[in-house]
């Protein structure tokens, strides 16, 4: 069975944005229009449906933002908007993106990354000076050799959560990986960034294998399971897989008594409903009141965004792109988004450096970077692409 | 006469002589109590228990009452600090977190962290007198020494609020670094401290203009500058001295208040949140989150002297004699 994504959102987005909106009678108040962009898309078929993706993850996280941010721009006579625009499943970018009429200069997406480029040309042939947020795609590629000019990252990168794993690992001196890949894109990312983790923190993958039983695990998982992890020995088991597809089904089941994580078990993550410090809780509540369900990885991705918008905003007393992004890559920009530290983006490929919390389904483990991973400028930077090693070319100037 | 002291008679014989002795009393965030702390045995005395979530807590000026700020249970409990009755609750507006007691000892000045609102409540009528739409996730609360303006800090909309307590509207807004937590008045009103926790700085504003005089910047060897995050501060009465602290640095900057440098960082609990001061100065006391202790500093020659154990997350402090 297919299940399509946004469906009946268009309306109900509409309605939403434009309650955040402030009666602005006053002419010398500054209108930041911000365009968020997503694709509608069918997610795979699952096994177990325990836990379903809801329609608007990312949507939630950006009006939520445009709440927040309008209730400084009240005083700061700057009223934030949001206009949703969802590309249908089959929909090529550029036609759908027609339909809208012009796009503003400041665009939140959750796009997967062949979107992103394709918007990132469109944008440079016409509005050369917008300026993207990334909060849906965490491919490695976009901070590094692929990264483009204009687009800034608040979703973490594959390397930065593996990394973030990695360091829990070398801690807890488990140190032998047994790997296990799903058959999605994203879950080859996930594992390829988790062996060069590895490689980075000086671990060891001793078997890496790829996922291909077709069984219903509901049934016989105790029989499948230890079979496929009874070869070498291994400190844990480290799973891809984006869809939750399979791997709810390894803790417990292995062969040998050892921990799962990844996408399972112990999980890095830019954001999960279990992270309740630093004020977190504030946030949660303000969230989970808004959209009725727990605010997830993406959803805070797409919240940072739009409060870095308002953050530089607010500093600048500016709404051009321009000025904003020369802000936030400065470092003067500090936001503070409930994770325990002050964030800012790398201004050598705009990625927005955060700490990851490790987390299970009940709790937060511990959040990355740990300490002892020291580092001469932010330890944040122990997680992902660091300067000396970057490829990204196109934050040069 | 008594063969084994029994605490109650202690506790008539302190309150009986309250220039020999004195208490300070600490909320337990997470244990729903108060620690009760002699301060010259240095031990928790009595433990009480209150609603849910207690952080701030401030005493009436004739310390006849305990204000409580009972966050998860939406009310600001009103405690007899001699039986540790309650003996009412006040309205106080969804989630009340700081709060700060006008000079006239009547109103009290209340932000309400999850409703983006001040509540100003008599305490004599129990009656709500205003509520002020500030930003969002307002913590810190001040009221100067001459009442006529109070203050809200909003974490995250990172501003400081000025409120003008005669009309009870907001008549400025600074902004300030990231997550402003905590507010304080010098003690001849001129000056105002404004903590931001996660911006890692103070910073000092002339009340008469809301013009900028200082921002201070902390700096802990051997500590990463992202985890030297102010919260709490104390003034003394001379204006000559600040302590403030610094959160997850576990440490406490001794500042001089007349030049803003940094005297002297010393090193108490985990996660230390608030201060509280003896009238005389002589001694201070930390709050330390983590670590679930209050660290007592000699103020005089600037030296952590002891480490009491409280309940789980000691989140404020105050005084009585």
């Amino acid at each position: 069975m297919k299940k399509t994504l946004y469906g009946f959102l268009f309306i109900f987005a509409f309605i939403l944005s434009g309650a955040t909106q402030h009666p602005a009678n006053a002419s010398d108040v500054t209108k930041i229009s911000i365009d968020y962009i997503a694709r509608d898309f069918m997610l795979p078929p699952t096994l177990s449906n325990l836990d379903p993706f809801a329609a608007d993850t990312g949507l939630q996280g950006a009006m939520l933002g445009i709440a927040d941010s309008n209730t400084t721009g009240r005083f700061l006579d700057q009223d934030f908007k949001l206009r949703t625009i969802i590309i249908a499943e089959e929909e090529e970018l550029a036609d759908g993106l027609e339909k809208t009429g012009k796009l503003n200069g400041l665009i939140v997406t959750t796009l997967p990354a062949g979107d992103l480029t394709a918007l990132s040309e469109m944008l440079d042939e016409s509005a050369p000076e917008a300026l993207v947020f990334n909060a849906g795609a965490a491919d490695n590629s976009l901070r590094n050799a692929e990264c483009i000019r204009n687009v800034l990252h608040t979703l973490p990168s594959w390397a930065m959560l593996s990394d973030a794993l990695a360091q829990f690992a070398l801690r807890k001196r488990w140190t032998e990986w047994l790997l296990l890949t799903g058959p999605d894109p994203d879950d080859r990312q996930f594992s390829s960034s988790l062996r060069q983790s590895a490689k980075k923190f000086g671990t060891k993958i001793v078997e890496d294998i790829e996922w291909d039983t077709n069984s219903d695990l509901r049934r016989n998982a105790h029989e499948e399971i230890p079979l496929l992890t009874n070869n070498s020995d291994y400190d844990l088991v480290a799973v891809t897989d984006r869809f939750g597809d399979f791997a709810r089904y390894l803790p417990f089941n292995t062969f040998r008594p050892r921990p799962v994580i990844g996408s399972e078990g112990l999980q890095p993550v830019a954001w999960s409903r279990v992270v309740e410090q630093w004020g977190a809780a504030q946030l949660q509540s303000r969230f989970t009141e808004q959209a009725g369900r727990p605010m997830q990885a993406v959803d805070y991705a797409a919240w940072a965004a739009v409060r870095s918008i308002a953050e530089a905003a607010a500093r600048t007393k500016s709404a051009d792109p321009a000025v904003l992004r020369a802000y936030m890559l400065s470092d003067k920009f500090q936001l503070a988004a409930f994770k325990g530290r002050k964030m800012s983006f790398r201004d050598w490929n705009g990625q927005l450096r955060q700490p990851i919390p490790l987390v299970h389904s009940r709790a937060v483990v511990t959040t990355a970077p740990l300490d002892g991973f020291l580092h001469p400028v932010s330890e944040m930077d122990t997680l992902g692409f660091d300067r000396p090693l970057s490829k990204c070319e196109a934050f040069k100037k | 006469m008594m063969k084994r002291p029994a605490l109650p008679f202690i506790f008539l014989l302190a309150t009986a002589c309250p220039a020999l002795a004195g208490e300070i009393w600490v909320s337990n965030e997470k244990d729903n109590t108060l620690s009760v702390i002699d301060i010259e045995s240095l031990e928790v005395i009595r433990t009480i228990e209150t609603g849910e979530r207690p952080r701030g807590i401030i005493f009436a000026k004739d310390h006849s009452v305990l204000y409580i700020c009972a966050s998860d249970s939406d009310t600001v409990q009103v405690m007899d600090p001699e039986t540790g009755k309650i003996l009412h609750n006040l309205p106080s507006g969804e989630d009340p977190e700081q709060f700060s007691l006008h000079p006239d000892n009547r109103l009290l000045y209340i932000a309400n962290e999850d409703d983006a609102i001040t509540t100003v409540v008599d305490t004599v009528t129990r009656k709500v007198v205003a509520q002020i739409s500030v930003g969002i996730e307002p913590e810190g609360m001040a009221v100067s020494p001459d009442g006529k303006m109070a203050i809200t800090t909003s974490e995250t909309t990172n501003m400081a609020h000025w409120i003008d307590t005669e009309t009870q509207e907001i008549f400025s807004n600074t902004l300030v670094d990231q997550r402003p937590r905590h507010a304080e008045f010098t003690s001849d009103g001129r000056r105002l401290w404004v903590s931001s926790e996660i911006g890692g700085t103070v910073t000092v504003f002339n009340t008469e203009d809301q013009s900028e005089a200082a921002k201070i910047n902390f700096e802990i060897k051997g500590i990463s500058a992202d985890r030297v995050q102010p919260v709490g501060i104390r003034i003394t009465q001379d204006g000559k001295r600040a302590f403030v602290a610094l959160g997850p640095s576990n440490h406490v900057a001794v500042v001089n208040a007349e030049t803003f440098e940094v005297e002297k960082y010393i090193l108490v609990g985990r996660r230390v949140w608030h201060l509280e001061m003896t009238p005389d100065e002589k001694q201070l006391f930390t709050t330390n989150g983590v670590s679930g202790d209050v660290t007592v500093i000699d103020a005089e020659n600037l030296k952590a002297v002891k480490s009491i154990k409280v309940g789980r997350f000691p989140w404020g402090a105050a005084y009585r004699p």
